[in-house]
Formats: structure tokens, C-alpha cells, sequence
């Protein structure tokens, strides 16, 4: 901003801890700020009143600092802006804003304590402050584990308040009128008269006078955005071919890259000969990366050409060449030196067990890729003074730390531009694509370098799911359910991931139980075990995580305890679930889909119920067996969310989270051999298509106390549903994915 | 060799076995036509030829026999096609990068068969991936633009 009042406003961040605990709205406080990067970038006569919003002369740039991989979290942070400060869509930008500590994510907290997401304790919640007290002093700016929405619904409206209020301030000075008589519309200062004062033009003064803190954010009732169906900004552009995606970058001069990098993931470059590729049309230069070699081309074809000419020698795989072994690491982590921490133990499980049926059981879940459509790329320029860095990623200061130990400079001197991304489901918050493109760069400083993966490359270089096994015992005694003991054991997908990227993570690894340990069930005996079994393939994360194959694992168990007791799948969940907004997600499936409603012959009916990302998601999925496999009819989904932004895009999410889920069960898994994936594009690895997918009934719920977000709770209960609906019109329970090994499909 | 692409006549000096996405890609800079797969498999590429959906990464430019039409030709922004518009209105999109493909496949539909069932819905869109799975959405953005098409 203008040098006036600069000092004012760098001291200016919203301190949403004094937020958390469900308070709606009330007065602003502030905390120990960060400084407002902001004041950087506004023009001399503008005005910036946080990170989050910048009125300039010429135009007003809101700053929703998630990235955007489809979720419509662009579209989202500035509706949160916007319902605040009276501006309507088109009279503002929406930039992903520059890597800065200001942004750092308050809802990481909530997912980083060992405590229940229903559990609202003291000790719980005072937990959550200490931690969000230390994701704010590492300044972690990510977008990930579905927090953009719970991170920014008090901080963005609040700083759209704090802007409105300012402007209000500035225009009550100009007018020589008391404030109280000023109101706001559709991005002007609206006086008593009827007279009406743009921001735009407010924007000199109020950068001259103190932002304005003492701030009431709206009464719900009042909301024009929230909460009512939005057209996102997105929408015209991905609708016309005119969404620019970091693929799509051309920044002048650049030239095309593309990578052969061991397929055997960190194996060795043992030698390479480039004569072939060399001497192709369009090659000018090869070059040697960290495991790999790089071709450098006129356009990216001839990029990929030259990286298939390439002969090259690669060592071997650190981790088990083949599948089967993989297998049998993990088959032989269930001990006490592998034990990573018990997360449950309710009542005695080892007297339960002794008592009432048996049921021993064992399930398992293969590697999964993320195979985002668009493959990752990343435009990177290397000069002396500094880096620049064009891609859609995901964690951007991990980012800037890691391109600047390559090159030698300064994790400041590493500019980001963040784009659109073509999906990630946890792939783009890796940083091997990235490394590489700066690898190249950095032997070509001065020339831009676009580093496209060929699809092949994107899967060879993935960084699967992890793959895990489950092994269940309980008991079930007058027909209700009485003990689960469930031991998981899978290789730490947090210790893989974190270690990539350089950062420790000390303690138990709670995605090695994620969705099997919180589910709020009163099980009168339930004790739930994670093993730690040793590092296999490179694993990430992958869209909901642990809750992905833990949420599996844990509900079918119970549904086949359940069946065993001779009890009805849903009447017994129900009797067992022990917390209101859970419940009610139940309660509400079940009414949707008609439960108990008599099912045609060949029909069955399956309900999953899984809680992760705080958000408690029941599912019932219908199918019929037909004489040519299983054909899904149709799913009901009922998720609590605490509170829904926008309709339709919610509507849109959730039912693309059961088509992920549903996919990625029936027909996809990745496999070792020779230290390799075996599956190399989507013919391999084909996810749902359009005929296979049934009509998805939605249901948000608003009955728990937080607002959540819904990118990866709709994924979990998929699965499960879909097989225990397989065993309810078939009889056969079938425990390990992708099912199609075991069943046929329409 | 010459190519027209939407309306548009160029000559274009490359392989004979460059695909067609490449070309108007990288070399005309038509970038709503998306790179998914590469071997015909998600369908993000699909454009026009003679109004025919196809795969343009399996088509080699030397074989393109007829008037190319994209994304970037089929409507604009400021004037849309009427699929488009349904894709809109049902608001389809997620990531979106699918989407070119499927605008393209479903317009290539509804030209062929102006009110398809669901069976018909269902052959003709399958080849073409929503990692997203925004199918719901397809297939009422389909339903809409055919329900468009017979209203007008």
C-alpha cells in the first residue's frame, strides 16, 4: 500500500484461534500477526487491509491462498470474502496469492491431535489450540485433508469485514459523516443520500487511516452467498476449453522437457546412451537428473519421442521387486516391535473374545495411483538472482525450500505462481516433477523449462496409496455385537511422504488407523491396533488417506460381525453408534434409500458408515447381481458437514467422491514386477466410467458443531458399502480390492 | 501440410506421424484440446473432424481428411454452444480437465442423435474419463442440451 500507515497494517493478521470452539461471530481480536505480504504488491495509491484482500485503483484482487485441484475452493474463499465485503463476482480477481507464512492453515490442528474428531473435550479442544499455535509457528501453508473451508470460513469473512469496515471508515472522513449511517452494496460505499462511493476510489484514503478492528461478522440470516447455490467462477471457463492449467503454460522462450527417470523408484542411473534421441527432429540437448536423464525439445511430442529413443542402464529397486513380497512384509508386521500405538481399547477385548460366536477375519487393499488427468508438469526459470516456479502444487513454501537447495539460492528468491490443477488427489502435493524441472533448469539458467510427464511417466513415477492388511476378531452374543478387535498393519505413508520432503514427523503414524479408530461406535469390547510395517514402494497420500483402506477394513468387519449376530446392518449400527450428528447421518441414509424396504430377487443392499476429516458419512449402495456380474443402481449418500457453503458444488463433490471410491474398488490397484508398476495408463487403470456410474442421492447435514470439508469424506464409505451390498445380493463377503479380481461387473 | 482448424486455414511443417493434438497444441497453441493419456483411452482430447468425434492423440495430422473443429471453435465464452451452455447451467465441471473432451463428445452426440436415451448416452460418453467423476453431471448436462435443442 501507499507507505502511510504501512506499519499499521503489516502488524495485521485474523487470529482465528480466538475463533475456534463453534463461535459463529463476535468481536475481532488480534494475535501476534505475520506481516502482510500484500504490502508488496499494492500500488502506491492502493490499499491492502490484510492478505487476503487488496483494493488498488484499477481493480480489487482477493486472495484465497488454497490451491484449486477441482475442489472450487477458488470460487469458495471468495465467496467468503465477498459476503462480507458487499462485492459481487466480476468486480473482482481471485489470485492464489504468493508462498507466505500469513497463510498458514489454523484447521491442520484439528486432524493433527489424537483425539476423536466428536470428542469436544477440554483437553481435546485445548490440544488442537496447541497445535494450530505450531502449524502457525512453521507458518504451514497447504492445502490438503480437506481444511480449506474449515481454515478459512472465520478467517476470509473476517477479512472481508475488516475491508468493509475500513472502506466504510474512509468513506465516512470523506463524506464528514458519522459511520453508522453508511452502509455497503455491490463493491461501493453506499451514503445517506443514496449517493454512492466505488472502493476503488475509497482506496487512497483508507490506506491512509488504521484498519478498522473491532468488527461483527454478519447474523447467518443475512447472508446473500453462503449457504445459496453459486455459479462458480470456474465454470464458463471449464466449460469452454479457456481454463488455463499449468500444462498449458507458455512462458516465452521456453523450451519442452521431458524425463526417463528409473521406473524402478529410487534405483539408480547406471549409464545412458543418447545417440538415438540425439539425432531426432526437434532434440537439442540431453541431460542427467537425480535417477534419470532428461530430453530437451522443441514441443513436448518430441520431448516424449526423444525420452523413449533413450537407452538406459537403471539399477535396481530399493524395495521388494515383486508384489507377492511386498505382501509379505506387511503380512509379517502384526508383532509387538511393529505395534505403532493401540488407538482404542474399550472395555476387555480379551475376555470378549472368549465369549458368545467367533468371527476371525482378514482383509487387505492394494497400492493405489492418483492419476490426476492432467499429467504433472512445472515451468521452472533459473537465473542468478532468483527462481521462478509455474505449476499447480499444493504446499508452496515446502516448495521454495526444496527448489532453492537445488539451485543455491534462497528459499525467498524463489518466486511461485500457482494455477488451476487438472485434479491431484494427493499427487500435487509431491515435488519429484517439480525437483527435476529445476534440475533441468538449473543447467540451463537463463531458458525457461516446461517439464511435461507422458502419461506413462505420471504413473511410473506415481507415489501409490499405501497398500495395507487388516485382520479382525470379535464376538457376537444374542444377537448384537460385543467385541472387535482390529489390527491394522500397512507401511507409514506419513514417514514415506514427510521424508520426501524433508520434514520429521516424530510419533505414531495416525493414518495407519485413520477410519477405523474414530468411528463413534460403542462396541461394548473394541480395541483397535496399528502396525508399522517397514518402508515398501514410495507411498503419498491419497485422496482421504488412511481412511481410504482403514474405513474398509474397520466397516466391513462390522458388517460381517453384524450378519453373524443374525442382526440387521443398519438397526445394529444404529443401536451402536454413540454420537447425535453420526447418528442422524444414519438415521437420514436410511430413510433415503428406503431401508428395509423389501428388495427385488438378485438386489442387494449395503451400508457403510465412515467418520474421517471430522466429517461423520453414511452410504448405502444398491446392486443387482445379473447374469453378466453386478450392476450399481444406485448410492445414497447422508454427510454431516457442520455447515454447507454452496449447495451445488457440495452436491457435486460428494457424488464425485463415491464415483472415486466405487472406481478405484471394482477395477484399480497397482502392482510390482521386477521393482516396476505394472500398470502404466488408464487402460491398466480405469477408474469408473459414465455406464458403470449409478444415480448418487445427496443429503448434507448440519448438526455438528464444526464446519468441515467434503473433498475426501465422501470416499471412504464407498468401498465398503459397495461390498457389503455384494454380500447382500449374493452371500458373498468378499475382503480384499479391487474387486473385479473376485466378481464380475456390468 | 495444410490444416483448418476451426475456420481457420495453417500450414504446418511437421511429421507426418506427429498426432493431432500435438499439433494444435503445441504447434497452432490451441489449448483447450487436453493431453490425458495418449493412447485413446480418457478422451480428453477429442475434437472434430468433418464433425466426427475423435481421439486426436491416436490420430496422425498426416491423416486428418476434413475441417478440424475444437473446443476453442465449437462455442466461446461470449458465445456458446448450446452444449456448452447445459454444461454450465448443470454446472458439470470440477477440475475441468476432462471437460473440453466431454463438451466435445456429447455435441458430436446430439448432432447424430438429437434426444438419445440413457443406453445411447451411456455407449457414446464412456470413452471418455472424469477422474473428478462429475458422470452425474454428464449425463444431465446431455439430457438438458438435447431438452435445449428440441425447445428451440
Amino acid at each position: 500500500m501507499g507507505k502511510v500507515g504501512k506499519i499499521a497494517r503489516r502488524s495485521f493478521l485474523i487470529g482465528s484461534a480466538a475463533l475456534v470452539g463453534g463461535v459463529a461471530f463476535g468481536a475481532y481480536k488480534v494475535k501476534t500477526p505475520y506481516d502482510n505480504p500484500l504490502e508488496d504488491a499494492v500500488s502506491a495509491q492502493g490499499a491492502t487491509f490484510n492478505p487476503w484482500v487488496m483494493i488498488d485503483t484499477d481493480k480489487i484482487t482477493l486472495v484465497g491462498p488454497h490451491g484449486d485441484k477441482g475442489q472450487g475452493v477458488a470460487h469458495a474463499q471468495a465467496a467468503l470474502i465477498a459476503e462480507e465485503l458487499d462485492l459481487e463476482f466480476g468486480q473482482f480477481e481471485i489470485s492464489f496469492g504468493a508462498p507466505d507464512k500469513a497463510y498458514w492453515n489454523r484447521a491442520l490442528a484439528d486432524e493433527g491431535v489424537p483425539f476423536m474428531s466428536s470428542d469436544a473435550s477440554f483437553i481435546a479442544e485445548s490440544m488442537r489450540d496447541v497445535m494450530g499455535g505450531m502449524v502457525k509457528l512453521m507458518g504451514m501453508q497447504i492445502t490438503g485433508g480437506s481444511t480449506t473451508i474449515p481454515d478459512s470460513f472465520d478467517k476470509l469473512r473476517m477479512a472481508g469485514a475488516v475491508a468493509r469496515e475500513t472502506l466504510k471508515a474512509a468513506a465516512a472522513q470523506r463524506a464528514g459523516l458519522d459511520v453508522a449511517r453508511l452502509s455497503t452494496k455491490g463493491g461501493h460505499v453506499v451514503l445517506p443520500s443514496g449517493e454512492k462511493l466505488s472502493y476503488q476510489e475509497l482506496a487512497p484514503i483508507a490506506a491512509t487511516i488504521d484498519p478498522v478492528t473491532d468488527v461483527t461478522l454478519r447474523d447467518p440470516k443475512a447472508w446473500r452467498l453462503i449457504g445459496k447455490p453459486m455459479q462458480r467462477m470456474d465454470v464458463v471457463a471449464k466449460s469452454t476449453g479457456t481454463q488455463t492449467y499449468g500444462i498449458d503454460l507458455e512462458i516465452d522462450g521456453a523450451v519442452h522437457a521431458a524425463v526417463k527417470v528409473n521406473p524402478r523408484q529410487g534405483g539408480a542411473l547406471k549409464g545412458f546412451d543418447a545417440t538415438d534421441a540425439l539425432a531426432m527432429r526437434g532434440v537439442s540437448k540431453v541431460v542427467e537428473i537425480a535417477g534419470g536423464v532428461a530430453v530437451i525439445a522443441d514441443n513436448t511430442w518430441r520431448a516424449f519421442q526423444g525420452a523413449e529413443a533413450l537407452s538406459v542402464d537403471w539399477g535396481d529397486a530399493p524395495y521388494p521387486a515383486e508384489q507377492a513380497d511386498h505382501w509379505k512384509v506387511i503380512e509379517g508386521s502384526f508383532n509387538e516391535e511393529q505395534l505403532d500405538k493401540t488407538w482404542r481399547d474399550d472395555g476387555d477385548v480379551v475376555a470378549g473374545l472368549t465369549e458368545g460366536s467367533l468371527v476371525s477375519t482378514e482383509y487387505r487393499v492394494p497400492y493405489v495411483a492418483h492419476a490426476p488427468l492432467e499429467p504433472l508438469n512445472a515451468t521452472v526459470l533459473v537465473e542468478e538472482n532468483g527462481v521462478t516456479v509455474w505449476t499447480g502444487h499444493q504446499i508452496p513454501r515446502q516448495l521454495q525450500v526444496l527448489v532453492a537447495a537445488i539451485t543455491g539460492h534462497v528459499p525467498e528468491q524463489v518466486a511461485f505462481h500457482n494455477q488451476y490443477m487438472g485434479g491431484s488427489f494427493g499427487h500435487r502435493l509431491e515435488f519429484e516433477h517439480i525437483k527435476q524441472a529445476t534440475e533441468i533448469a538449473n543447467q540451463m539458467r537463463g531458458t525457461p523449462v516446461k517439464l511435461t510427464y507422458s502419461r506413462e511417466e505420471d504413473f511410473a513415477h506415481d507415489f501409490p496409496r499405501q497398500p495395507g492388511i487388516a485382520r479382525a476378531s470379535g464376538t457376537v452374543r444374542d444377537g448384537k455385537v460385543e467385541t472387535l478387535d482390529l489390527q491394522i498393519a500397512m507401511p507409514s505413508v506419513v514417514a514415506s511422504q514427510m521424508g520426501r520432503a524433508d520434514i520429521a514427523v516424530p510419533g505414531p503414524d495416525s493414518q495407519i488407523a485413520a477410519g477405523a479408530w474414530n468411528n463413534p461406535y460403542a462396541i461394548p469390547n473394541y480395541r483397535m491396533r496399528a502396525y508399522r510395517a517397514p518402508e515398501l514402494a514410495p507411498v503419498s497420500s491419497w485422496r482421504s488417506v488412511g481412511a481410504s483402506a482403514n474405513g474398509f477394513f474397520f466397516d466391513c468387519a462390522l458388517d460381517e460381525l453384524i450378519h453373524a449376530a443374525g442382526a440387521d446392518p443398519m438397526a445394529e449400527r444404529l443401536r451402536l453408534i454413540d454420537h447425535d450428528p453420526s447418528r442422524k447421518a444414519l438415521e437420514t441414509v436410511a430413510e433415503m434409500s428406503n431401508w428395509g424396504a423389501p428388495l427385488e430377487a438378485g438386489q442387494g443392499k449395503g451400508v457403510a458408515f465412515v467418520e474421517s476429516f471430522g466429517v461423520p458419512t453414511a452410504e448405502v449402495v444398491q446392486v443387482r447381481a445379473t447374469p453378466d456380474g453386478i450392476r450399481i443402481e444406485k448410492v445414497w449418500v447422508a454427510a454431516d458437514v457442520g455447515k454447507v457453503v454452496d449447495p451445488v458444488n457440495l452436491e457435486n463433490m460428494l457424488q464425485g467422491g463415491v464415483v472415486f471410491g466405487l472406481g478405484h474398488a471394482i477395477n484399480c490397484e497397482i502392482t510390482y514386477s521386477d521393482g516396476m508398476a505394472e500398470q502404466s495408463n488408464f487402460d491398466s487403470f480405469e477408474g469408473l466410467r459414465l455406464y458403470q456410474c449409478p444415480e448418487i442421492e445427496v443429503r448434507a447435514l448440519e448438526n455438528g458443531a464444526k464446519i468441515r470439508g467434503a473433498g475426501e469424506p465422501p470416499v471412504p464409505p464407498a468401498a465398503p458399502a459397495l461390498a457389503n451390498a455384494i454380500y447382500s445380493a449374493t452371500g458373498q463377503r468378499i475382503r480384499s480390492l479391487p474387486l473385479y479380481s473376485h466378481i464380475d461387473f456390468v | 501440410m495444410e490444416l483448418i482448424v476451426d475456420g481457420q486455414r495453417h500450414e504446418v511443417d511437421v511429421e507426418d506421424d506427429m498426432p493431432l493434438l500435438w499439433v494444435l497444441r503445441d504447434e497452432l497453441n490451441i489449448k483447450g484440446v487436453k493431453y490425458g493419456c495418449g493412447i485413446a483411452a480418457c478422451g480428453a482430447c477429442t475434437v472434430h473432424i468433418a464433425g466426427q468425434a475423435v481421439r486426436s492423440c491416436q490420430t496422425y495430422v498426416s491423416d486428418v481428411d476434413g475441417p478440424v473443429t475444437t473446443i476453442n471453435g465449437r462455442g466461446r465464452p461470449e458465445a456458446l454452444h448450446a452444449v456448452q451452455e447445459a454444461w454450465i447451467e448443470t454446472q458439470v465441471a470440477q477440475c475441468g480437465y476432462c471437460q473440453s473432451g466431454q463438451v466435445m463428445q456429447a455435441a458430436a452426440l446430439l448432432s447424430d442423435i438429437p434426444n438419445p436415451s440413457d443406453a445411447e448416452i451411456d455407449e457414446a460418453m464412456s470413452g471418455n474419463l472424469c477422474r473428478c467423476g462429475t458422470y452425474p453431471r454428464i449425463r444431465a448436462a446431455v439430457k438438458l442440451a438435447a431438452a435445449k435443442a428440441q425447445g428451440a
